[in-house]
């Protein structure tokens, strides 16, 4: 309970002050942030965009893992584990998609150019669409259970290549990428502490919230086998 | 029962139908054809013709080799195939006969390419080799393991490109990039990040089919 409420602060907060609070050139209060050149108001994105997307990695990383317990064990209860990691994961992976694209049409002028980071995120919801397609193809639990799990394992092998090399030896338009002369790399030098503080605590927020869906997720989705195994 | 020993009946069976051979040449051709038909006059630019030249390996790579596995599902020889061979030396001889599967379609295919495109002019041979040799190998590891996974999946045909599309996609990135700075005459020195991040793409996927294909291939 005191988590749900805690959770509740954080996210309420996180909202009002991420979206209220103004930018302005030199932030003399706690609750003005500073410019970013480049970035200018479209900064802001950064509490609600970057959540997700760290929440779409996060997904997959627990969907591997549990992917390998199950591998190691062979307990159904890991595989819905996974499974329901990788549900929340798509969720995310749309958020993030769908905010950065919307961003994106501010900040570049088109929704969509291809960027490295535009590329990677597309290729995470492919991999997820590749793992509903091949779960639904598969009738029998404990078969599917193994080939989702040797998937998405196989499938994770290939993220570092889109997260930590891509945007590296390719040229982008992604805050943050190898050749960015404007606002990269954020996260270190530009923002000051409030900001620092507000995008670190919606971090946390989102994180906790992820949480708490994958367990009632995946509670949900063995008590629904528990039911269906007895009638 | 070793590896060698896999490849050989699998090449002899092969060599006997015909069918995966025939089928890919006869896909290569449609699938030139219908890129030729659709230019018509125009002058595409060089670029466009590096990148069309991947989509043809890849949809080439996707109508045949999946076929290395579904035949041991179709013809029922798996559980034998289970009883006399470790899952590595079985991995290890479907993947000798994909690579070479691979390899003799991109070397058709990069023929033809260069016969019937005039946009399409390597300047630096040595880097596009180099991306061509690691390109095939990475190609048939992942399309391997894949085509493992499909077979036990119950053969479902349209499922195979789906579920290999996003595992490739970092290779075919790669390897667009590196097409294009060998029509651009690039010192192989300055494509070296490239190259080696192909590398690790192949020696990442080898391993991790290696590990993973013992829980696809026992039930």
């Amino acid at each position: 309970m005191i988590w749900k409420i805690l959770l509740f602060l954080i996210i309420a907060f996180v909202s009002v002050a991420g979206i209220a609070f103004p930018i302005v050139e030199k932030p003399e209060f706690w609750y003005q942030f500073p410019l970013i050149p480049g970035l200018e108001e479209n900064a802001k994105i950064i509490f609600f965009h970057v959540p997700t997307s760290w929440l779409t990695v996060i997904a997959f990383l627990m969907s591997t893992i549990y992917s390998i317990k199950y591998l190691r064990r062979k307990d159904l209860i890991d595989d819905a584990k996974a499974h329901t990691a990788a549900q929340l994961g798509m969720i995310f992976c749309i958020l993030a998609t769908v905010t950065g694209a919307v961003w994106a049409k501010f900040a570049w002028g088109s929704f969509w150019s291809w960027d490295p980071r535009q590329t990677s995120i597309f290729a995470l919801l492919l991999i997820y669409g590749a793992l509903f397609a091949l779960r639904s193809a598969v009738e029998q639990e404990e078969k599917r259970a193994t080939l989702a799990s040797v998937y998405s394992i196989i499938a994770f092998v290939t993220v570092p290549f889109f997260i930590f090399i891509m945007p590296r030896i390719m040229k982008g338009l992604h805050p943050g990428s190898a050749d960015d002369t404007h606002s990269g790399p954020v996260v270190d030098f530009k923002m000051n502490s409030n900001m620092l503080l507000i995008f670190y605590l919606s971090l946390i927020g989102f994180t906790i919230l992820y949480y708490w869906m994958w367990q009632v997720g995946y509670k949900s989705m063995i008590y629904k086998d528990k039911l269906n195994k007895q009638f | 029962m070793t590896s060698i020993a896999l490849f050989r009946k699998d090449l002899a069976s092969e060599l006997r139908t015909r069918y995966a051979i025939n089928s890919l040449l006869m896909f290569i051709i449609v699938t030139i054809s219908v890129i030729l038909f659709s230019i018509g006059n125009e002058k595409i630019s060089d670029y466009l013709s590096g990148g069309l030249f991947w989509v043809v390996v890849f949809f080439t790579a996707m109508s045949g080799l999946a076929r290395a596995f579904v035949s041991e599902e179709e013809r029922g020889t798996s559980l034998l195939l289970q009883l006399i061979a470790s899952p590595a030396t079985v991995f290890s001889g479907k993947l000798i006969f994909n690579l070479v599967l691979v390899f003799s379609m991109n070397v058709v295919i990069a023929n033809l390419y260069t016969a019937l495109f005039d946009a399409f002019v390597i300047k630096n041979l040595l880097l596009f080799s180099t991306a061509f040799l690691f390109g095939s190998i990475g190609i048939a590891i992942s399309s391997t393991v894949i085509a493992a996974i499909i077979a036990k999946a119950g053969s479902k045909g349209t499922l195979y490109p789906v579920l290999s599309f996003p595992i490739l996609l970092p290779l075919i990135l790669i390897l667009i990039e590196l097409t294009k700075m060998s029509m651009d005459g690039t010192a192989f020195e300055e494509g070296y990040i490239e190259v080696a991040v192909l590398i690790c793409y192949d020696v990442i996927m080898i391993s991790a089919s290696y590990l993973l294909f013992d829980f696809i291939w026992k039930d």
